[in-house]
């Protein structure tokens, strides 16, 4: 039989075992946690929010014959010999998915480091620190900043918001809905101190580089992430930002057949341009974990991949009554505001030289369908 | 095929819609409406829509 060998067990990963066991190929899937595949995105809602456990967040499983071998990460791996190693095992392989994902950044500042939110046990962590009247304060004002910013307020806690940008989410939304945020936040009893990085940890909270001195009982970093490329060094792949594949997610760089997907794919999408690009986005593990198995499945036939594959990047964020949903990259755009005020419900689309790259909504689930239609259809 | 939402779970973010149109559709209110019962010709169509679910409120059975 054919061995099919994935590293990393989260959805992306997930979503390729089931495209290539579907095509009959034997799979196993290495992931560093004890768990099976599970929904990330309640961790900082629902779940911190109160009594869903992991259980409750496991994918279905469409196949009983896939090799788990969960809770070690993979540690090296030689592409040329067909191997992945997970401390002293070794696992060879007749194709290879990378699918080992991120981790949390930290900053590189002295001092303690904080906690996390990345896994369902450090949902479980903050969420048993988390009470009424506990004061958090939140490194980083992204989607999971934001998020955990507003399940902390939920929950009665008194929350503070540190961020080297000058408004939250400002890098995917832009300056304007940032700034809308911003004001919902404070509405719901949030402070911020924007525009400043961290000079230093504190166990109790840090210093920012104004010598502005923030404690809390709980300080939580959400300060982007980091690509798990390191079991890969050695193979000559570029590795620069997570690792590079051709349109149809075949990893460039080697005559081996391996692919890559989800949020470590670094992928250019004819979509919108020939830019190899890293997306965080919800739907891409699923929508590049399908391509991949088809692309993998072609080469270890001895065929070659063929398809156009243009996936529409989405994602959504839902902080107090706030639904944000988005559809392209509206972060490579400039923000237009098309329908309804920046401070209410809104649609708003982001251009790039006259085309529309990207469209978000703020309570506007429906309406911003038709408006997905416009992205990337030049 | 029957066809389950957990309306609990469910967030109407339309992203079935997408992907098994004749099945799932966001109403006037932008509130999922779905058909409970449908051909096994559209199964592919219905699993995919399951995948897709953000909250993961598809049940296939």
């Amino acid at each position: 039989m054919t061995q099919v060998v994935i590293v990393g067990a989260g959805l992306g990963g997930l979503r390729a075992a089931e495209s290539l066991r579907g095509q009959g190929f034997d799979v196993m899937v290495i992931g560093d946690e004890p768990h099976l595949p599970y929904n990330r995105p309640p961790l900082s809602k629902e779940s911190l929010k109160g009594g869903v456990e992991v259980e409750g967040l496991h994918f279905r499983r469409k196949h009983d014959d896939i090799d788990w071998r969960l809770g070690a990460a993979a540690t090296g791996c030689s592409l040329q010999s067909r191997v992945v190693y997970v401390d002293d095992a070794a696992y060879t392989f007749d194709g290879l998915v990378i699918a080992s994902g991120i981790r949390p950044r930290h900053l590189p500042v002295p001092g303690p480091q904080p906690q996390v939110l990345r896994t369902a046990d450090d949902a479980l962590a903050l969420r048993s620190r988390l009470a009424p009247g506990v004061s958090l304060l939140v490194i980083g004002a992204g989607f999971i900043g934001c998020e955990v910013a507003a399940t902390a307020r939920q929950l009665g806690c008194e929350v503070t918001v540190t961020a080297y940008d000058a408004e939250p989410m400002m890098r995917p939304l832009g300056a304007q809905l940032g700034a809308a945020m911003k004001a919902h936040h404070e509405a719901h009893g949030v402070t911020f101190h924007l525009g400043q990085g961290v000079q230093e940890f504190h166990a109790d909270g840090v210093t920012l580089a104004d010598g502005t001195r923030l404690s809390a009982d709980v300080v939580i970093e959400a300060v982007g992430s980091v690509p798990n490329v390191e079991w890969l060094h050695g193979n000559d792949l570029d590795l620069a930002d997570g690792v590079l594949t051709d349109n149809l997610m075949q990893v460039l760089g080697t005559d081996v057949p391996v692919v890559a997907v989800g949020d470590i794919a670094r992928f250019p999408n004819p979509r919108f341009d020939d830019v190899p690009r890293r997306i965080e986005h919800w739907n891409l593990p699923t929508e590049t974990g399908k391509r991949a198995g088809q692309t993998l499945g072609a080469l270890l036939n001895a065929e070659t991949p063929t398809g156009d594959f243009r996936p529409m990047p989405a994602f959504w964020s839902d902080q107090y009554d706030i639904g944000l949903q988005s559809y392209g990259l509206p972060g490579i755009g400039e923000a237009t505001l098309v329908d309804g005020e920046w401070s209410g419900d809104c649609i708003v689309e982001y251009l790039r030289d006259d085309e529309v790259v990207g469209v978000v909504g703020v309570n506007r689930t429906k309406d911003l369908m038709d408006y997905r239609k416009s992205i990337g259809a030049s | 095929m029957k066809i389950y939402v957990d309306m609990d779970k469910c967030q109407h973010y339309g992203q079935c819609t997408f992907e098994a149109p004749t099945v799932f559709a966001l109403n006037d209110d932008g509130k999922l409406e779905y058909v409970g019962e449908v051909d096994d010709a559209l199964a592919d169509q219905v699993e995919a829509a399951a995948d897709v679910c953000p909250m993961q409120a598809i049940e296939i059975q």
